[in-house]
């Protein structure tokens, strides 16, 4: 006798169509994965039943690695290999890393992002976070006993584009298909939000290991609108650790004069400021090449030496307020987010500039998980999907180099997603034929003090005189966030473009030298996973075009039913092929043959969407 | 209903300068609903193509009537009377007299207090001028006249930004 079927709440019933999607929190700390599993979501844990995954990469002189737990343990012993917090160094240059000298690190200068030498060679960034976050997959992959359709990481919300790319790169690194890079407060705010059911205007105050992000949310029936945001993407719990290691040395009279020295005094005096969040005194104790270091520390020294820290977070949450053109009063809650926020005097500052105590009910450390694992369940089309929609914002002003070396904006920060704006510019020089365009990012007016996406050239301009060449640049950002840049002659025609990938990125022959080298994938793996990946979507491609036949098949002529038609039984006939590439070809063929149908049935179902809320309202 | 209809068609409101806030950011939800990207993951790529432009056309309509300036430059406009705000900069004396009196103030002030006083005044100042704008747009339809307001509108919008970033420079 057949068993009858029972399908989970909110999962589909058949179980091809319900696809596995996690949000990873990848932490300057600590990192966790999260996943909605029978309508709910939830973090996972490892074999040890934690959760938590300390962001630690330990590189062992026999070419192993230890990652998390382990990998922290022995910091203090081996802190050269022992990468801690690498998050501050994604995207970012040598000169960018703020008191690096108090760093255990061997740092080696490399054009865009700084690299650290450790007994397995040198290691980027990007390498080191792909480490934790091929951790985090195989535990998910291990939980479900499946394959994993894609993860939504979140990064901070005041990360450049160099800092995004560089997290993106990291997660293809290990293997992992990013449906989106969200903003941690506002993941934050999504879990809290979907949890309580709120309405109205929410800020979320994220003070994290190495980050600092605020944002304003308002909340309404399942939309998630980010109104502004702002923060400080160089300013954390690990400058609360310096500060007060500093000032213990001072009072000392030592100094970290090792490598092992810097990394035991930090990690001491981040368990004495642990401490001092419950308790009034607090000792910081460790052993340094000199002697032993032992000083006393009260919870009102630690506020006054890591004051300056905290009223740098409120001028950015000022600063965002004046952006959203919203007073204090009009803000309905504040939610805490990141390790650093359980800080009593933190709680006191936020508190008492709102004149209403911090939301403080949800565990700070696991929330932002739980928010981007609701949003890739979304992004995953999974059932139940659509009771959400987050309109999130650029966080950073968009602009091209004009003349002079000035920075001309041409999308604002806090703009909302996708967006796009075109602005016309002319020629300076009389017969001037080509143009460069430089794509910028950053709020002040001159070029050296911004951040440099991209620079690309429009050449064949007719000659002119000077001021007669109409050129038209158009940006573009999608909802990913990612940008693209047109430029184009408005008499002659003539058009450059670029997708932007900032110079951090790396090119695609970097990751497939880093696959290998450092995750030693045989070719074998890779190809089988090509394959998979193939088969997976040629069987979606069938059932969408199919689905859509069935549903506006008179918006096409016979003949154009008939290519297509065509176009579908050739994609069967190869979908079980071993070569993924013929597999690829033939769903791309399907996906080109099908594009214009597909764009008329989007506007037809818009037109009817619309159409039909204006008829209910009359 | 199409990506070119005007921005107070597609958002299924009258054609005016007074606007309910509330119902622009009601509308605003409602249509993203239906034409956000995300909603259509399941769709190939081209419907996502289609849905991002729909839901860049319903932004940019949605930026442009909830802001009291652009949303009087764009009736203006639609109007046929163009602000040309690049190449005609020409404003009576007692509004540039006034200016200048501002920037002076501005460049005095070093207090938090006196900016804010500063920016109270200019406040008040913007009010009128949004009164005036809704007299001569929605009641007189006079549109060369309301261009005027328009540049004056520019002017005061610049000034506030240029107060924020002194009190962002006070530490605020």
């Amino acid at each position: 006798m057949a068993l009858l079927q029972i399908s989970e709440p909110g999962g589909a019933p058949d179980p091809h169509q319900r696809r596995i999607a996690v949000g990873i929190d990848l932490g300057t700390t600590h990192s966790l994965v999260a996943a909605v599993r029978n309508g709910v979501a939830e973090c996972l844990s490892d074999s040890g039943g934690r959760v938590i995954l300390p962001s630690a990469v330990r590189y062992l002189a026999q070419g192993s690695r230890h990652i998390g737990h382990d990998a922290l343990a022995a910091a203090a012993i081996d802190p050269r290999n022992t990468i801690v917090s690498v998050k501050r160094f994604m995207g970012r240059g040598l000169a960018d890393i703020e008191q690096r000298e108090k760093l255990p690190y061997e740092f080696v200068e490399s054009s865009g992002m700084v690299q650290l030498k450790t007994v397995q060679g040198v290691k980027s960034p990007v390498e080191v976070s792909a480490e934790i976050l091929a951790t985090l997959r195989y535990r998910a992959e291990d939980t479900f006993a499946e394959d994993l359709f894609g993860a939504v990481i979140t990064v901070p919300a005041y990360f450049d584009d160099a800092q995004r790319q560089a997290t993106k790169d990291a997660a293809q690194l290990a293997g992992l298909n990013v449906l989106r890079l969200i903003n941690e407060p506002t993941s934050a705010a999504i879990a809290y939000g979907l949890e309580n059911g709120s309405e109205g205007l929410y800020a979320v105050y994220d003070l994290g290991g190495g980050t600092f992000d605020i944002s304003l949310l308002k909340l309404s029936k399942g939309i998630f609108e980010v109104v502004a945001t702002g923060g400080d993407s160089a300013l954390g719990g690990d400058d609360f650790d310096r500060e007060l290691a500093d000032w213990a040395l001072a009072q000392s009279q030592m100094r970290a004069e090792t490598a092992e020295d810097k990394r035991a005094i930090l990690v001491a005096a981040r368990a004495a400021k642990e401490k001092l969040s419950v308790e009034d005194h607090a000792t910081l104790a460790c052993p340094l090449n000199a002697g032993e270091l032992s000083v006393r520390v009260s919870r009102q020294q630690l506020e006054d030496i890591t004051q300056t820290l905290i009223d740098r977070t409120m001028g950015s949450l000022r600063k965002v307020l004046r952006d959203a053109k919203v007073s204090k009063e009009d803000v309905q809650g504040i939610v805490m987010v990141g390790g650093s926020t359980r800080m009593p005097k933190v709680q006191a500052v936020v508190g008492q500039f709102f004149g209403k105590p911090a939301l403080t009910d949800l565990n700070p450390d696991e929330v932002v998980a739980l928010g981007a694992a609701l949003q890739a369940n979304a992004l995953a089309g999974n059932a139940g999907a659509d009771e959400m929609l987050l309109l999130d914002v650029i966080p950073l002003s968009l602009g091209l180099e004009t003349m002079g070396g000035l920075v001309e904006r041409i999308i604002p920060r806090n703009s909302t997603l996708p967006t796009a704006r075109a602005q016309d510019f002319t020629t300076f020089k009389d017969g001037q034929t080509a143009m460069a365009i430089h794509v910028l990012q950053g709020e002040r007016e001159l070029v050296s003090d911004c951040r440099s996406l991209a620079r690309f050239e429009l050449r064949g301009i007719p000659p002119m005189v000077a001021g007669a060449a109409r050129i038209r640049v158009s940006f573009q950002v999608d909802a990913d966030g990612l940008l693209s840049v047109r430029a184009r002659e408005e008499a002659s025609g003539v058009e450059a473009a670029i997708t932007v990938k900032p110079s951090y990125g790396l090119s695609d022959d970097d990751v497939a030298r880093m696959l290998t080298e450092s995750f030693g994938t045989a070719e074998g793996d890779m190809r089988e996973r090509s394959l998979r990946e193939a088969r997976v979507e040629a069987e979606r491609m069938l059932l969408a075009t199919r689905a859509a036949l069935q549903a506006d098949a008179d918006l096409l002529s016979s003949a154009e039913q008939a290519s297509i038609q065509t176009l579908l039984t050739e994609l069967e006939t190869v979908r079980t092929s071993q070569d993924h590439h013929q597999i690829d070809a033939a769903v791309e063929a399907l996906a080109k043959g099908t594009e214009a149908f597909a764009a008329e049935r989007m506007n037809r179902g818009i037109r009817r969407a619309l159409s039909g809320r204006r008829v209910e309202e009359v | 209903m199409k990506l070119d209809s005007d921005d107070f068609e597609l958002f299924g409101v009258p054609r005016r300068f007074a606007q309910e806030r509330g119902v622009l950011d009601a509308r605003w939800h409602e249509l993203q609903t239906q034409v956000h990207p995300d909603r259509f993951v399941k769709e190939g790529a081209a419907a996502q193509r289609v849905a991002m432009q729909w839901a860049v056309r319903v932004n940019e309509a949605y930026q442009r009537l909830k802001n009291p300036l652009k949303r009087a430059a764009y009736l203006c406009e639609l109007n046929g009377a163009a602000v040309n705000a690049e190449s005609n900069t020409a404003m009576p004396g007692a509004f540039l007299m006034q200016q200048m009196e501002w920037r002076e103030a501005l460049d005095e002030a070093d207090a938090v207090v006196s900016v804010e006083t500063l920016a109270q005044e200019v406040a008040t100042q913007r009010q009128q001028v949004l009164a005036r704008l809704e007299a001569l747009l929605d009641e007189r339809h006079d549109y060369a006249a309301a261009v005027q307001q328009v540049r004056g509108l520019m002017f005061i919008e610049r000034f506030d930004d240029d107060i924020d970033r002194r009190l962002e420079a006070l530490g605020q």
